[in-house]
């Protein structure tokens, strides 16, 4: 593009990038907020209501006649009907056929001589005979404005509450456990391969390579069964080593390619001048190759962490067994599904709570996530 | 004594013969550059005396040793690159410290050693920054002094100047006669194709072409008396002019006639045989002087006139088909576009070239 003139696709590439980010954010940031609210909340409005104020109806009863004060022939009794969380009163009413008939200061006539008078902050007065002023309270309609409401009951359910259908705790936990060692060990056998990919000769090199390459295009559900089988036969079984094993393998061909392609980019004058310098293979690639792969080694530590956090298929077969004990998060959220199918507040929460360990990865990470997918590709 | 010592090296790809029955002997305490075009080896050669290229024929020795299959750290080579290959991770101390470390010296060691090449090379105030917070001219010193510290039998250099700009190239070439002078005994090999760093730096040169050694000896050797036409027109610069010309007469001094009237006597021996010969007159730029008499050497067109100040360059018009002559004369002169000049050179001046480009004093 020439300098200083805008092509009319800077156009179409900015909305679309608008889109997809809305596409992205909409859910989520849904989803963060419905997990702050209560069922009724939830059913009664759409979380983007939440965070503004809204009016409510809302039925209160003013204090029982037995507080009456004699005032001449009558009697009244006055007080707020707000006992706790005071409202911005629009407008009330004393029938329910009519719940916005007066506005804050009027007074109503009821008839007789009844009368009731409501200020704007709730303190009202009942003004009437002994016949009228008995019995119960009278009821009063308001009309008013509530502003947002939010709990953090939701949390501790999922997080804190006793019950373990609903307690995330122990799954995060769990999920924490695979994901670690799901991470670091691929990360570790796959940069000693990447390196002796990239620098070492030795012959079948090439073919070695293109071994790796070709199992890139291997989905992994094809291994499921074999894989789970040959686990059973040398008898790890299903457990936590079952399922970094397999982590290990699946990964392991993305990070031994993206890791020698990044490697292979590293100038050869400093290979050799560490060789002049005396070093071993082991000495250049932990001092000298380690260190300037840096950003490859996080965006696939970032690429890894993020697959098997999320990652319910391979858990569910090489780890979570009968008695539940090892159920991760994606599982058990999965779990939560159907038996808290209708409580969605518990459910948006869950959820949350399973994808805020990845989003705080991301934005930590998020520029070695992409100056190390362009690594590999453009130098 | 002979420090490097190179047998009959040969270095083949395959069925590719890169270079071939390379013969040389280097004496501790020389500063020997390779030079030529690119593509001729030098950097091959280079790398195989560092040990980073397998050897594939002839044998290499060090300080009398047979190096061949000995690794590049044991053979006591210390080698400066051309990109500088700076760790770029380490600070400039642990960059000068690292081969050190390696090699197991101690903490006191490694530190007196640092330090003074540090000092050497006024790198003192660097020492804890990276190297990306460096300009080009202190990353060169740093590579230098990198080699300094592990105190080699050997220095390799190659083409340690060409990532510079001009005026620091000028001002890291001194400094590198500098650390020569101030290092005697210690071998070094640079490579370059840059024949003015060649000639500036060099106890001897040895001139590659096409996986030759062309020639090898003192730069000035190279300058006055070429062994063939190549080096003839590699040393110098503008490069020097070839005419073809005959043989009339053979002796101590020859006498050659050239097609378009010139003729010449060059105090170089012949023999009877070359009479009637074809062959090239070989004369530099600068040597050629204008002359009136019709004792001339060549008698051309001029096409092009460059006047410096401190240089006149002629550019005269090409006859039939020859590279068209170049005269570079000394101060400033007067010479019109199209007029036809007459140039001469002292005798002593000349060089004689068979026709398979060979010097007659080389025969």
């Amino acid at each position: 593009m020439v300098a200083g003139k805008k092509s009319g696709l800077t156009w179409a590439v900015h909305i679309s990038v608008a889109a997809l980010v809305l596409l992205w954010l909409f859910p989520t940031v849904g989803l963060f907020v419905s997990s702050f609210r209560t069922a009724d909340q939830i059913s009664s409005s759409g979380w983007w209501a939440a965070l503004f104020p809204s009016e409510q109806n809302e039925v209160y009863r003013t204090a029982d006649p037995d507080t009456r004060v004699a005032d001449g022939d009558m009697f009244t009794v006055s007080g707020n009907i707000f006992e706790s969380n005071p409202r911005d009163i629009r407008s009330w009413g004393v029938s329910s056929r009519d719940v916005s008939a007066y506005k804050p200061g009027d007074t109503a006539d009821m008839g007789d001589g009844e009368s009731l008078t409501l200020q704007a902050d709730g303190a009202y007065v009942w003004r009437g005979t002994d016949e009228q002023i008995s019995g119960r309270g009278q009821r009063v309609f308001v009309t008013a404005t509530v502003p947002p409401e939010f709990t953090l009951d939701n949390y501790a359910t999922i997080l804190f509450s006793g019950t373990g259908q609903d307690n995330m705790g122990k799954a995060f936990f769990n999920t924490l456990t695979v994901t670690i060692p799901a991470t670091i060990i691929p990360i570790v056998i796959a940069a000693f391969a990447a390196y002796a990919l990239a620098w070492m000769e030795f012959p079948g090199r090439a073919l070695l390579i293109a071994a790796v390459v070709a199992l890139l295009v291997v989905p992994l559900q094809l291994a499921l069964i074999p894989l789970l089988r040959l686990h059973l036969a040398v008898g790890i079984g299903k457990g936590y080593m079952g399922v970094w094993l397999a982590h290990t393998a699946f990964g392991m061909p993305l990070a031994v390619y993206l890791l020698r392609n990044y490697m292979v980019g590293l100038p050869r004058d400093i290979i050799e001048n560490a060789k002049v310098d005396g070093a071993t293979d082991f000495q250049i690639f932990t001092r000298i190759i380690l260190p300037l792969s840096f950003p490859a080694l996080a965006s696939f530590a970032i690429f890894q962490f993020l697959w098997t956090w999320n990652d319910l298929l391979v858990a569910k077969v090489f780890l979570i067994d009968a008695t539940g004990s090892t159920t991760v998060m994606t599982n058990q959220i999965v779990e939560l599904l159907g038996t808290r199918g209708g409580n969605w507040e518990i459910l948006a929460t869950a959820a949350f709570v399973s994808i805020a360990v990845p989003l705080l990865v991301f934005f930590a990470m998020q520029r070695y996530l992409v100056r190390g997918l362009l690594a590999g590709s453009v130098k | 004594m002979t420090s490097l010592s190179l047998k009959n090296v040969s270095k083949s790809y395959g069925t590719v013969e890169v270079l071939r029955n390379i013969n040389l002997e280097i004496e501790a305490g020389e500063l020997i550059v390779f030079v030529g075009p690119s593509g001729c080896g030098k950097s091959t050669l280079l790398r195989m005396i560092a040990g980073l290229e397998k050897i594939t024929g002839g044998t290499l020795e060090i300080d009398g040793m047979v190096v061949n299959d000995v690794p590049p750290a044991q053979r006591g080579i210390a080698m400066v690159f051309q990109s500088y290959a700076l760790y770029p991770h380490m600070t400039v101390y642990d960059n000068m410290a690292f081969a050190l470390k390696l090699a197991g010296k101690s903490r006191e060691e490694i530190d007196k050693a640092v330090r003074a090449a540090a000092d050497r090379l006024q790198l003192t105030q660097y020492l804890d920054r990276l190297p990306k917070a460096l300009s080009g001219g202190q990353r060169q010193r740093v590579a230098i002094g990198r080699s300094i510290v592990r105190d080699p039998k050997v220095f390799l250099f190659d083409e340690p100047l060409s990532n510079l700009d001009a005026a620091l190239r000028v001002a890291t070439r001194i400094e590198i006669a500098q650390l020569k002078e101030s290092m005697p005994e210690s071998t070094m090999v640079y490579v370059t194709h840059d024949q003015v760093e060649a000639m500036t730096l060099a106890s001897r040169i040895v001139v590659l072409h096409g996986g030759n050694v062309e020639q090898f000896g003192a730069p000035l050797d190279l300058y006055e008396r070429p062994a063939n036409t190549f080096v003839a027109q590699f040393i110098g610069s503008p490069a020097m002019n070839l005419i073809e010309a005959k043989v009339t007469a053979t002796g101590a001094t020859t006498s050659v006639q050239m097609a378009d009237g010139g003729h010449a006597d060059v105090p170089v021996a012949s023999e009877s045989g070359d009479s009637g010969a074809t062959v090239k007159l070989g004369v530099r730029p600068e040597d050629l002087t204008v002359t009136d008499s019709d004792d001339f050497l060549v008698s051309a067109q001029v096409e092009l006139v460059e006047a410096l100040g401190e240089t006149t360059v002629l550019y005269f018009m090409s006859r039939n088909g020859e590279p068209a002559l170049i005269a570079k004369l000394p101060g400033i002169h007067r010479i019109e576009k199209g007029t036809t000049i007459r140039l001469t050179a002292a005798p002593k001046k000349l060089h004689l070239f068979d026709s398979a480009g060979k010097s007659f004093l080389y025969r």
